[in-house]
């Protein structure tokens, strides 16, 4: 099957400093991908580049082989939890709701049937019971739960995360993830900036090592290893593989 | 209340609701001081709007002003990118740089005309109704109630319209562009707005009650509720509070009518910072108080709890053991002890204390969550 995304020759730089040097990545249809890498090694970038926020210096995106203008409607993002402020007058369904919005268009507002979903998603991230909580009073783990579920209602086929599991409980961890399975079983794409290196074997298929340029990609048996690691983190990474 | 009278309230009324409406928007979007930059930058466009018509009540002096307002805008955004300015020093330069070339044209050029800089700074409502509207020799009310109320009535439907966009680009800009919606052009849309609001609210009370009534009531209602759309009708309800009671105590005093209402529209927030259900500090104190009391009780049920059926249970147990294994002054221990038999988690068993079921269910339940 063809690749979900397409990156060649991808450079970004703000100001005369390069943030992504000279990226190809292709990422296949169908498959759970972890973006690992150290802090300042541009994860970020590469999903807000991927998604058109940000502008390349070089190189292009191609998504199912068009450009992203074309397919924006088939890509769910899930921005860093931080990347927003929580004490916005709003409660966790009208959030979800936000991604229906796409769907709506101009104008148009939400009605039942949209409602209707929000609440499904919650359900299915666990939380319908706090559908009209204030979203400043939801734990970390809980916003990030909302977060997931204005993804999932957006019904795209391929989703760009930012960081979903920094800083969520071991519950919430597992939802998540159970949720990420869920998602590759209905053949969607799901690409995942990541932090923790202990759990890439167990819960990622493919992973890309980031370090401004790509130092490797593709499935985790073949290119997570120690020596790949080593050039990602600069010898400051300790390896960290369970005895089994 | 004579017609005049009745008509300066309508007038601040309207200035009032048309500033609290975008205000609502900025508040949210962490850009107040934005308003203040706005309200004076708009002063060379409308100067220069004044020397092309000749009019002071030319539609073009709302453009012109508009366009001097958003061209602040285009610049902190400009020096901010530059990296080598903060937004807030971007501001005050760009702001103040502009108000003052307005202030050196009204002094050279428009020396003899109403376009004073006391009136820049705090308007004149009481001569509102001076300035009427007439058309074909009917007298339609001040003029000022329909400019500023046309811009009001444009707020009002840009955000009715817009109010889903809006909320999206104010809370998460990515989604929204992600999304396919135009997150920068909103927010241009929105300064747009913002310039034409305070250039014609400005005729009426001067650049700093704009400031005050656009900032002021939202982020008094921010303390009422949790809800955008009660938030944007809390503002309104404020700023039409304000405007009314302003000008009858400018009134009584026989003082600034747009001072006064800016002065309301500050103790509008005082109070509400004190008083607000959830949000103020009155609840917040009471909030701690009534944890700390909890907290203690839960100290105490999950001590007794520990050392329940055990042999040191007799001495650990004692309300005057309490003081010396808690570090708890006496009062203070027996105030818990009598709360939580108020509360019927223990009961006194001559000189100690024994948990009820319920007490046993707190302290087994504070356990598993701490």
């Amino acid at each position: 099957m063809a690749n979900a995304i397409e990156v060649r020759d991808l450079t970004v730089a703000y100001r005369e400093s390069p943030v992504l040097w000279d990226i190809d990545l292709d990422v296949p249809s169908g498959v759970l991908m972890a973006v690992v890498g150290p802090n300042g090694a541009g994860k970020t970038t590469l999903i807000k580049t991927i998604l058109s926020l940000i502008k390349p210096a070089a190189g292009q995106v191609r998504i199912f082989g068009q450009s992203y203008r074309s397919v924006a409607s088939s890509v769910g993002y899930v921005p860093q939890r931080g990347s927003v402020d929580w004490d916005f007058p709003t409660s966790a369904i009208d959030v979800v709701l936000m991604g229906l919005y796409g769907r709506l268009g101009w104008v148009r507002r939400p009605g039942r049937s949209e409602r209707a979903e929000a609440l499904a998603a919650l359900g299915q991230v666990g939380i319908a019971e706090l559908a009209h909580r204030q979203i400043s009073q939801l734990s970390g783990g809980q916003q990030q739960r909302v977060f997931l579920a204005r993804a999932l209602v957006q019904d795209a086929r391929i989703y760009l995360m930012d960081e979903p599991l920094q800083g969520v409980d071991a519950t919430t961890e597992r939802t998540i993830i159970d949720i990420l399975r869920t998602l590759r079983s209905l053949g969607k794409t799901v690409v995942v900036v990541h932090h923790d290196l202990q759990t890439v074997s167990s819960y990622f298929d493919e992973v890309l090592l980031l370090n401004v340029r790509r130092i490797a990609s593709g499935p985790v048996s073949e290119v997570f290893t120690e020596a790949s690691l080593r050039l990602t983190y600069g010898g400051r990474v300790a390896i960290i593989r369970d005895a089994t | 209340m004579s017609p005049f009278q009745l008509e300066i309230q309508l007038v601040a009324a309207v200035v009032a609701v048309a500033c609290a409406l975008p205000g609502t928007f900025l508040v949210l979007r962490q850009m107040a001081m934005m308003s203040d930059a706005i309200s004076h930058a708009i002063l060379p466009g409308i100067v220069i709007g004044f020397f092309l018509t000749g009019n002071l009540s030319s539609p073009i002096l709302i453009l012109g002003g508009a366009a001097t307002g958003l061209l602040t805008v285009v610049l902190v955004e400009w020096m901010r990118k530059t990296n080598r300015v903060r937004e807030d020093a971007a501001i005050g330069l760009v702001f103040s740089a502009l108000f003052a070339t307005g202030v050196i044209l009204i002094a050279r050029y428009a020396g003899d005309v109403h376009l004073d800089t006391d009136a820049v700074l705090l308007g004149e409502l009481a001569f509102a109704p001076f300035d009427r509207l007439e058309i074909a020799g009917y007298d339609l009310g001040p003029q000022s109630l329909y400019s500023t109320g046309s811009v009001g009535l444009l707020c009002a439907a840009f955000i009715m319209l817009f109010y889903k966009e809006l909320k999206l680009a104010t809370f998460d800009s990515a989604l929204c562009a992600t999304l396919g919606f135009l997150p920068g052009l909103l927010h241009y849309a929105l300064m747009g707005l913002i310039s034409m609001t305070a250039v014609a609210a400005f005729d009426a009370v001067g650049s700093i009650l704009v400031v005050a009534l656009m900032v002021g009531p939202p982020i008094s209602a921010y303390l009422l509720t949790n809800r955008l759309d009660r938030m944007i009708l809390y503002s309104i309800l404020l700023a039409v509070t304000a405007a009314v009671s302003g000008y009858w105590i400018a009134y009584l005093l026989d003082a600034s009518i747009a001072g006064c209402m800016a002065a309301i529209v500050g103790v509008q927030f005082g109070i509400l910072l004190c008083v607000a259900p959830n949000q103020g500090l009155l609840a917040a104190w009471q909030r701690r108080k009534r944890q700390r009391w909890q907290f203690a009780i839960k100290m105490l049920v999950i001590h007794l709890l520990q050392h329940e059926g055990t042999p040191e249970a007799e001495r650990e147990c004692r309300v005057d053991h309490l003081q010396e294994h808690l570090a708890w002054e006496k009062p203070f221990a027996a105030n818990v002890v009598s709360r939580a038999a108020a509360q019927r988690l223990l009961y006194p068993v001559g000189e100690s204390l024994e948990l009820t079921v319920t007490g046993r269910e707190l302290a087994r339940e504070a356990i598993v969550h701490h």
